[in-house]
């Protein structure tokens, strides 16, 4: 399981890290902006998304829609964690096709939870 | 319009004689003293600009003078009186202009809590290197703690599985479950892993003494970001006046000007708002429950 950690503060980069090791996986990539992520996942054979919203250059929902719209890339799980908490927003994520939606501060069992349940629908 | 006139040489001889003082300050940088001179100016130029009400009871005034003159047909009167218009606005705008720049140079100053002598206080960059300053301490804080904790956790984990071997063994001791031999091994384990335990208890301890110590970092930043909270508010406010202002010199005017409210929104959505700091708004979710029911209501 190749993971991508999307997110401008490396301290959070490294929190989502530390979380997803715990859970067992240990496979995880770091990019600091879509920009620098959208690179990586041309090149990169990911299974899986962690994206922030707010971010400099590419946005994480501009990301999103971007791997949306990618024929090779369109079926990667995302999972959106993020301070932002706008409904209009978690709308506007589950309509660009969002798989897991986790606001900040978040506990380390609210993102379990919903890695699990991605993986759960992905594979069944 | 005699009286303007002898108004303006007056403000000419003092610009003449301030001028050269004013240079020598913002050369040697004294700005503080450089703006006193700046508003002295500024109060000689508009003497008869005594408060907002004055300004726009003046421009009342000329405005039916310049209506008259219209009428009238006496058109190079008429001219006369918009300039005189026109310059009694832009006085009051630079008036109000000199007082938020004074404000704001005041703000700014009072912003610092350790200024370090030779360094230009005047300097905006100031604000934005303390806010420098709070990301630095908070990356440096969350760092040094995930450091301790990514050490004791194996620390910690290796004590609780030895543990729970030794525990599985002492049950059988207790059953008399064990051979002799058995036994001895198990005595000898017991005594490493009692070393073992006061060592690995005493870095535990420590670590967290540490990860303690290493949220220090709150006090200080807080202190900086309110320091910076109260700027924002004071040039906020200063700013609010300015729109006052110029929303009164408009009026008169007759210049209208709507703004892009709804563009800006829909921006925001797409850039993203930050965190929400009050969660009791109704477009706010205020909890990931809020979220997940949210997005449930949605199909997923």
């Amino acid at each position: 399981m190749k993971i991508l950690v999307v997110d401008d503060f490396s301290t959070m980069r490294r929190i989502v890290k530390n979380l997803l090791r715990d859970l067992g996986f240990t496979n995880t990539y770091e990019a600091d902006d879509g920009s620098t992520a959208w690179p990586m996942l041309q090149s990169g054979d990911f299974d899986f998304v962690v994206t922030d919203w707010n971010m400099p250059g590419m946005t994480g929902i501009e990301l999103l829609q971007k791997i949306r719209a990618d024929e090779r890339l369109k079926t990667i799980p995302v999972l959106m964690v993020t301070a932002e908490a706008k409904r209009d927003q978690i709308v506007a994520a589950a309509q660009a096709g969002v798989n897991g939606y986790v606001v900040k501060p978040f506990t380390a069992a609210a993102l379990k939870e919903k890695i699990e349940k991605i993986f759960e629908r992905v594979d069944g | 319009m005699s009286e303007s006139t002898s108004e303006s040489e007056e403000f000419e001889a003092l610009l003449r004689q301030k001028a050269p003082i004013l240079a020598q300050c913002v050369d040697s940088g004294n700005i503080d003293e450089a703006i006193n001179i700046l508003m002295e100016l500024q109060h000689a130029q508009t003497p008869q600009i005594k408060d907002e009400k004055n300004v726009m009871q003046t421009l009342s005034d000329k405005a039916l003078i310049l209506h008259d003159q219209i009428n009238d047909g006496e058109y190079e009167t008429a001219l006369v009186t918009l300039r005189e218009m026109l310059n009694l606005r832009d006085r009051g705008l630079y008036q109000e202009v000199g007082r938020l720049t004074r404000a704001l140079h005041n703000a700014i100053t009072n912003f610092h809590i350790d200024y370090v002598s030779g360094k230009d206080p005047s300097d905006m960059s100031e604000a934005t290197d303390r806010l420098d300053y709070v990301v630095q301490m908070t990356d440096k804080a969350a760092n040094r703690t995930l450091d301790l904790v990514e050490e004791s956790l194996p620390v910690a984990d290796a004590l609780k599985n030895e543990a729970s071997e030794l525990k599985k063994q002492w049950e059988r001791l207790i059953a008399r479950d064990m051979t002799p031999d058995e036994f001895r091994n198990l005595y000898w384990r017991l005594d490493k892993y009692f070393k073992q335990l006061d060592q690995d208890a005493t870095t535990l301890s420590g670590n967290m003494t540490e990860i303690l110590m290493a949220q220090d970092f709150q006090d200080l930043t807080g202190q900086v970001i309110n320091k910076v909270t109260g700027l924002v508010k004071e040039v906020e406010s200063s700013l609010v006046d300015l729109v006052f202002m110029a929303s009164q010199v408009e009026t008169i005017t007759g210049i209208v000007t709507k703004g892009k409210e709804e563009e800006i929104q829909v921006d925001m959505n797409m850039k993203g708002h930050g965190p929400q700091i009050n969660t009791n708004q109704d477009d706010v979710v205020s909890s990931q429950d809020d979220v997940d029911d949210l997005l449930s209501s949605l199909g997923f």
